[in-house]
């Protein structure tokens, strides 16, 4: 069994800045991570790996720099990472992302299982992994929690509005994760070790894989960001309540009703 | 399963040189480090003395990351609010082996670890090994977790100070607080200029100070403060036993000792910007671990390689000469036929060659003799007295020296011939 993971790398979460002029995320000399959604779809194939000896690929679009996060996604037990990589690819929004990687998993091929983060944390559209499903054709079953693999079927758990519901497909299909369903395993050492000896990413150019240039680039994504707003929090009240718990909680309680926050 | 000859825990001075010494051996080397960059867990006072380095790299000197040269060491007595110090002042103290500097553990370690890469070792950071792995009771690499295991004839534990695989690896016991002193460090960033004006340095001088007495507030141990290029390492060792006996906070003492006139005046204005604390062993030769078992050699902090005598700190010589030494080892066990306890036994032989033993043994009375609270609190004061009455003219009549010296002596109410005992002993164990 082949399963293909697309991660991407983003700034770190707690790092994360806006540059005050451009008003645009600042990727440059931020630490970076694994987009989190992303690395738990990445530990949701390795829980796969250990249980059912499955194949796990990791694949990216992006600059050479991604390629910290693709060798960290081996050092936690991926077989080998792939990395698209080319400057016509530059300032491409999701749908020439969702394209590009959907041919570059062709030329991977074999696979009977793709597994998108349900977003990421740095543009939050969440369109990759669906858009990828469409471009193959693929059943797909968006923010899963938890699958399982049963008579060649993929059953996955799916996180709606309301609770959860139960899917079944077939497979090849494509599914999308839920951040946080999972704890992202470290590396392990060996997966340390393999990394160092070298040759776990492979680096492929749009002409390596077959993509048009004259779908893919800034001037082929229709996405324009018109303009990018600071949210500015409201100061807090700044009330402390202490005493007996009981009796802190009743205060705390009266006071939010009193300001409308929670109906009694 | 990933299988290398040789896998060495801990990439600080002493790993490193070991890896470094295997690797250039033809050992395929493993260098693992717990944190996420070789150094940034390191801890120590702040000077190295130069030796092991001119045999390890003959060139160190144009890459090292070196704060600053010591060209002047100074041995100071504190009392309360004064302080008596003696200070040596010579060329030949930044001269060819007996050279020592500066340095920042960061830089430093960062630095000797990219050599043993650059000679071939591979270097791993971010993983804790904290088991080793065996098979049939014999040592087969380190383990990390239940199915992460990776194979070598020889793992040297270079893991620092605190027992964690030596304890697995049962070459040790836990430390028992008798074993361990408490260090503790202080980064206070000043700009150079000032460090040049205060201490009379030239730009790429520096200057190290040893202070007895009331740096430690009567408990057993000392102070030390060394000059890098942009900030001063201040900081204290002190008996983790008087520590808890006394019930005295090792911050508190660190501040007092900060605030003191004598070190205060050099500090001025300055901010720290660095604290830390780490477990000093305190073995002395004779409470010294196991350090060589099947397919395991010890180096550095993990097999109490430290010499403190009371004016010499010593710790990343011995453990960058122990690290050379288990590569010199590995490499005439592997002539002999393998990794076994009676090969890796010539280990010994080769910390002697280079005095990392014979050192520790001939200072081996010394940790017994610093326990000795007088040092650290009767003597200083009564030195403190006679220094105070030799240079104090104010009319009241003038003593000869001898006199002097006879009536603090009493003062001290220490019988005389117990001060004179502690004297002689000292004289030995220094």
């Amino acid at each position: 069994m082949r399963v293909i993971v697309c991660i991407k790398q983003v700034p770190r979460a707690q790092e994360l800045q806006v540059d005050p002029v451009t008003q645009t995320l600042k990727r440059v000399g931020v630490p970076s991570e694994i987009n989190p959604p992303d690395a738990n779809a990445l530990e949701m194939a390795l829980r796969l790996k250990d249980h059912l000896a499955a194949e796990v690929i990791v694949l990216s679009m992006g600059p050479t720099s991604f390629d910290e996060s693709l060798e960290r996604a081996v050092a936690m037990g991926a077989d080998r990472s792939i990395l698209l990589t080319d400057r016509i690819l530059g300032g491409s929004d999701t749908v020439p992302t969702a394209y590009a990687l959907s041919e570059t998993i062709q030329k991977i091929g074999g696979y009977d299982l793709l597994l998108c983060g349900e977003e990421t944390t740095d543009a939050s559209t969440g369109h990759v992994g669906p858009g990828i499903a469409g471009h193959l054709d693929l059943p797909q079953i968006t923010y899963t929690s938890e699958i399982r693999i049963e008579d060649g079927k993929v059953r996955a758990r799916r996180t709606a509005e309301d609770g959860t519901e139960w899917w079944e497909t077939t497979m090849p299909c494509l599914c999308t994760v839920n951040f946080g369903c999972n704890k992202p395993r470290e590396p392990t050492l060996t997966g340390k070790i393999r990394v160092e000896r070298g040759g776990v990413v492979t680096h492929w150019s749009c002409a390596d894989v077959g993509i048009d240039p004259k779908k893919v680039g800034l001037f082929n994504s229709p996405t324009i960001v018109a303009k990018v707003d600071t949210v500015r929090l409201p100061a807090r009240a700044g009330r402390i309540f202490s005493g007996e718990p009981e009796e802190t909680v009743r205060k705390l309680l009266d006071a939010l009703i009193a300001d409308r926050v929670i109906v009694p | 399963m990933e299988r290398f000859d040789a896998i060495v825990v801990g990439a600080g001075p002493a790993g490193s040189a070991a890896a470094l010494t295997l690797a250039r051996k033809g050992f395929s080397t493993l260098l693992v480090e717990r944190g996420r960059a070789p150094g940034v867990k390191g801890m120590f006072g702040g000077r190295v003395y130069a030796w092991p380095l001119a045999d390890l790299l003959p060139d160190w000197a144009k890459d090292c990351p070196v704060e600053r040269s010591v060209v002047r060491e100074n041995l100071a007595f504190l009392t309360e609010n004064a302080s008596l110090t003696v200070s040596l002042d010579s060329p030949k103290l930044a001269q060819g082996r007996g050279t020592s500097f500066t340095a920042l553990r960061a830089k430093f370690d960062a630095w000797l670890a990219k050599k043993a890469q650059d000679a071939g070792a591979m270097l791993v950071t971010g993983i804790r090994v904290d088991d080793l792995w065996r098979e049939g009771g014999r040592v087969k690499g380190v383990s990390v977790a239940p199915n992460d295991h990776v194979a070598a004839e020889l793992v040297v534990i270079a893991e620092g100070a605190a027992p964690t695989l030596m304890r697995k690896a049962g070459l040790r016991a836990d430390l028992e607080p008798r074993e361990v002193s408490v260090g503790i460090k202080e980064t206070v960033e000043l700009p150079p200029e000032a460090i040049q004006d205060r201490f009379g340095l030239g730009e790429k001088e520096g200057a190290a100070f040893v202070y007895a007495g009331y740096a430690s507030m009567g408990l057993r141990g000392g102070g030390f403060l060394y000059t890098n290029k942009a900030s001063v390492s201040l900081g204290l060792v002190v008996s983790s036993e008087d520590l808890s006996r006394k019930k005295i906070e090792v911050q508190d003492l660190q501040t007092k000792f900060r605030m003191h006139p004598a070190v205060q005046r050099l500090l001025r204005g300055g901010k720290v910007v660095e604290y830390s604390a780490h477990l000093v062993p305190e073995l002395g030769a004779g409470m010294m671990p196991q350090l060589s078992t099947d397919g395991v050699l010890v180096a550095g902090d993990a097999a109490g390689f430290l010499i403190n005598n009371g004016y010499t700190f010593r710790g990343v010589d011995l453990a960058m000469a122990s690290g050379i030494a288990a590569g010199e080892a590995a490499e005439a066990a592997r002539a002999s036929g393998g990794m076994t306890k009676a090969n890796l036994a010539v280990y010994e032989k080769f910390l002697r060659a280079r005095n990392v033993l014979t050192d520790l043994e001939r200072f081996r009375r010394a940790p017994l003799y610093m326990k000795n609270e007088r040092l650290f609190d009767v003597y200083p004061r009564m030195l403190m007295e006679i220094a105070e009455r030799m240079y104090t003219v104010d009319g009241s009549g003038k003593e000869r020296l001898f006199d002097v010296v006879l009536d603090e002596a009493s003062a001290a109410k220490v019988p005389k011939l117990k001060m004179l005992l502690d004297l002689l002993q000292g004289a030995r164990s220094m």
